[in-house]
């Protein structure tokens, strides 16, 4: 069943402010192995004008990969999550993830297209902190394969 | 900075995937367990799309030389990045060049990512700030 596209342009009330923690940016630096000191020593990242450990690039999807579930779990999108495969990624950003931020997301549905039997979601993000302070732009776009 | 980034070699095993996975909070199936890939069409259990981007992120500030350098990030996961359960895994490839000054005087670079000689990114860009 195709997705349903009077979701496209939706957005949703922001989440509920997501605290960073610096073991959690630390934990995902060493996942990816990422032995930069700024992403491990708050002395480091002070060094260079943050008030703690700052995030790795792609850290952002940590906090968007939860609260986009907002929009995927809805049943009226009729999305089938096991047939989802990981499209494309962007991040736009203001300045890095910093650990103490509280960053609230909200979320968006951009687009919805069919093409060649596969249907594609394209969200986008916008993380700030609770305060309001814009942080990243994140955009997802997931692919749903078509039923053979 | 060279217009180059040198081809850097990031090898993934199963035991980075589970890291990742658990780092991440990204439990999905395909990326650990063969029997369910395998249902759904893959030779196998796949990395995480986002452990590859997060790679080609380490290459991009590593050549940038700051950890906060990136002011946009993108990619195409145009191909799955399979890994074997063995301890040699699979490599991914880096590479990237210059293309050029945006209008803010940021720097742009194209970023490619290979494994097995396939390309696994396609429109991978990221911008650098001017330092």
């Amino acid at each position: 069943m195709p997705l349903d596209q009077s979701f496209i342009g939706r957005s949703w009330p922001p989440t509920e402010p997501y605290l960073v923690g610096r073991e959690k940016i630390r934990e995902f630096a060493r996942a990816i192995g990422a032995t930069d000191a700024e992403y491990h020593d708050p002395e480091a990242a002070r060094a260079i004008g943050y008030a703690d450990v700052v995030a790795p690039p792609t850290f952002p999807v940590v906090i968007t990969m939860t609260s986009s579930r907002q929009i995927i779990d809805d049943p009226a999108l009729g999305l089938d999550y096991s047939r989802v495969v990981h499209g494309d990624q962007k991040f736009a950003y203001t300045r890095p993830v910093v650990a103490g931020d509280a960053l609230v997301c909200v979320n968006s549905v951009d687009d919805i297209t069919s093409r060649g039997g596969h249907d594609f979601l394209t969200t986008r993000t916008e993380v700030s902190t609770a305060e309001g302070e814009p942080v990243v732009t994140v955009w997802s776009k997931l692919v749903q394969r078509g039923e053979h | 900075m060279s217009d180059e980034l040198e081809p850097q070699t990031f090898r993934i095993t199963r035991a980075d995937l589970v890291r990742y996975a658990g780092a991440s909070g990204d439990f999905n199936f395909i990326h650990w367990s063969d029997r369910v890939a395998q249902s759904v069409g893959l030779p196998g259990v796949i990395a995480h799309g986002m452990f590859t981007m997060a790679l080609v992120g380490r290459a991009v500030t590593a050549w940038a030389g700051a950890p906060d350098a990136v002011v946009e990030y993108s990619v195409r996961f145009s191909r799955p990045v399979p890994v074997p359960d063995t301890d040699e895994g699979t490599e991914v490839v880096v590479t990237g060049t210059v293309k050029g000054t945006t209008d803010e005087g940021h720097t742009k670079l194209a970023l490619t990512a290979t494994c097995q000689g396939e390309k696994v990114l396609s429109m991978a860009t990221a911008t650098i700030r001017k330092r």
